[in-house]
């Protein structure tokens, strides 16, 4: 009796489990199986078992799969250069807030002085306003020095805007080292500077290296800044995304926006499956200091 | 640490927050009162062989003088903040003496666009902060308790609807929600409906956008949750089966209070990030039914005429609902760290 109660209960777990999963990954691997068809397949008006087989992109290309969409996007709207500057942007964000993330952060884990608190306070206030509702304060002097639209300006927003982030993120993490380590290393006639650099840094690798990911993913993901900074030409892959939304749709190139979506969905792809272990750790660090 | 050292390590990420964000904020609340100057206009008379006329037209001159003089603009105090597109104080009084009881008030107040965004974002934040919440706790019960094995893989797919970019995710929603879309699809065998579109209706794009919110948010509240189950005491879990506690009852009494902490931690975070929803609406076109404060801020800035004032006060507004918002986390960290102290 007890036994059969018991079963019926994982049966139920694991349905559950098995219907989160289904949703969770569906919607990505369908996208993906549809960015190799014609517009007549993916959006299905007659029926939608179209867009698993092919019919249409049988019809037009004599093979079941097509990489129509992404020659187009990547050759004729020119993706590949909002891709390489998406790269150049998230590798210097990346590089910059991690370098005057970790000596902030290192500073406020070690002074108790009244200023830290205020500091961290006030770049938690920073962390909860939504990044656009700064974007009005940059335009005027962005237009007035003639630096807007361009890379290098994007590039320092960002790293600013993700500041309050990475220094919680980095001050949970330094915390959790012992301070008697500095304090020993500095016996030894280190000064605070070599200390950080030749005892605390090797340490702090892992924790490093993990907010470095939610960096990229910030720079990565954002929409509404690099929408609003950038110029047609500079712009990075998310704005340029939501542009051929506006622009595909009348001219019937449906196609090369959703290979556009998959071209940029597959290096989160990537990501998650080399740190998914870290992205965990990571997104539970701030949970478990409180 | 000392004064000195503390400086100078804290010196440069200081320096990005005041100039990019602290010294932004002051800009936003000084053109929040500012409105552009308007042109000049000089009349002049002009007289030829059939008789005179009097000209009006614009004095470049004195107008591009005015703008160097003044490059905030004219002066306007809280005018904007009160006028139609904001709080609109005018009209909302003609709607309170108009309406018969608070549920017309509170109809025809929808029709301004700034309090159509606001209740956009409150519904939006104060329906899917539970909604994930509970069933981030269910799935991260379930795959506490399924194979070792198989939970590798399920947190791997779970992190995807989180970790995709919003703006890609809901657009990949979107297509396959529109009604030549498998969902959209299925939607319409379901009901028999041919013609049945989420896109047309007010309520189905709040639906949509909300089970959109949900999704995109279940896999912070999962992670989280799980990696407080593995810390849950085992002693306490096995008394409680020696007393005859049920599944139900050992999540009720033992489970949840274990987790209450990280409980507060998700909803503060999901009630930041939600409140700022932006790309959803972007991504689903649906501002047709359903804006948000920081789309409206958006599409001020936005366009060929950037309406930087109005954007500039939207934010402010924005910015005093994240605090009130906030005040509870804010109350809390003071404690802690005069605790600490």
């Amino acid at each position: 009796m007890k036994k059969t109660t018991s079963n019926r209960f994982s049966l139920l777990i694991y349905s559950f489990i098995i219907i989160w999963f289904f949703l969770a990954s569906f919607p990505f691997f369908w996208t993906f199986w549809g960015s190799f068809k014609v517009e007549l397949d993916f959006f299905s008006i007659s029926n939608w078992y179209n867009s698993v087989t092919g019919k249409n992109t049988l019809d037009t290309y004599n093979s079941q799969f097509t990489g129509a969409g992404y020659e187009g996007a990547w050759v004729q709207e020119e993706f590949w250069r909002s891709f390489v500057n998406s790269g150049i942007v998230c590798f210097f964000v990346v590089l910059t807030s991690l370098t005057i993330g970790t000596l902030g952060a290192y500073a406020l884990s070690r002074s108790n002085y009244k200023y830290t608190f205020w500091l961290l306070i006030t770049a938690l206030i920073f962390r909860a306003m939504p990044p656009i509702t700064l974007v009005a304060g940059y335009l005027p002097p962005f237009f007035e020095w003639n630096i807007w639209g361009i890379l290098p300006t994007t590039i320092i927003v960002l790293v600013s805007i993700n500041q309050p982030f990475t220094l919680w993120m980095l001050h949970s993490f330094f915390q959790n080292i012992p301070k008697e380590l500095d304090e020993s290393a500095k016996v030894d006639g280190c000064s605070q500077f070599q200390a950080f650099r030749h005892v605390i840094i090797p340490v702090m690798w892992p924790g490093v290296i993990t907010t470095g990911l939610f960096s990229f993913l910030l720079a990565y993901n954002d929409f509404a800044v690099t929408a609003m900074l950038l110029s047609d030409e500079n712009r990075t892959m998310i704005p340029k995304i939501a542009a051929f939304l506006g622009t595909t749709y009348t001219e019937g190139n449906v196609m090369f926006a959703v290979a556009a979506v998959v071209s940029a969905t597959v290096p989160l792809f990537i990501l998650v499956m080399f740190f998914q272990k870290k992205i965990v750790s990571g997104l539970t660090q701030g949970a478990v200091k409180g | 640490m000392k004064h000195k050292t503390f400086f100078w390590f804290i010196l440069p990420t200081f320096l990005a927050m005041l100039i990019f964000i602290f010294l932004p904020i002051i800009s936003v609340v000084l053109q929040s009162v500012h409105t552009p100057h308007e042109n000049v206009l000089i009349t002049v008379e002009n007289c030829d062989p059939f008789g005179c006329k009097k000209v009006t037209s614009i004095d470049h001159e004195a107008t591009k003088n005015l703008n160097q003089s003044k490059p905030l603009g004219k002066f306007v105090g809280l005018d904007i903040y009160f006028d139609r597109g904001h709080l609109a104080i005018e009209n909302l009084k003609l709607i309170w003496e108009n309406s018969e009881n608070i549920f017309s008030f509170v109809q025809s107040l929808g029709d301004l666009p700034f309090y159509k965004a606001v209740f956009f974002t409150l519904t939006f934040t104060f329906t899917v902060t539970p909604i994930m919440l509970l069933l981030g706790l269910l799935i991260a019960l379930g795959v506490n308790s399924i194979s070792k094995k198989l939970r590798g893989i399920v947190i791997f797919v779970s992190l995807l609807p989180m970790i995709v970019t919003p703006l890609i995710g809901s657009i990949i929603l979107f297509w396959m929600i529109d009604s030549r879309g498998i969902i959209g699809n299925l939607i319409q065998w379901l009901f028999d409906d041919p013609n049945l579109s989420l896109k047309a209706s007010t309520t189905l794009t709040w639906i949509m956008l909300i089970v959109y919110g949900v999704w995109h948010a279940i896999p912070f509240s999962f992670i989280v949750f799980y990696a407080g189950l593995q810390t849950v005491p085992k002693d306490q879990l096995e008394s409680a089966k020696i007393d005859g506690a049920n599944k139900f009852e050992e999540v009720i009494y033992i489970i949840i209070p274990h987790l209450m902490p990280l409980i507060t931690f998700v909803t503060l975070m999901q009630l930041m990030d939600n409140f700022r929803v932006f790309e959803p609406i972007v991504g689903f076109s649906a501002e047709a039914h359903a804006t948000s404060l920081s789309w409206i801020i958006f599409n001020d800035l936005g366009g060929e005429t950037r309406q930087l004032s109005a954007a500039a006060t939207s934010s402010i507004l924005t910015i005093i609902g994240v605090i009130i918002l906030l005040s509870p986390v804010l109350l809390r960290t003071w404690k802690d760290f005069k605790f600490k102290k």
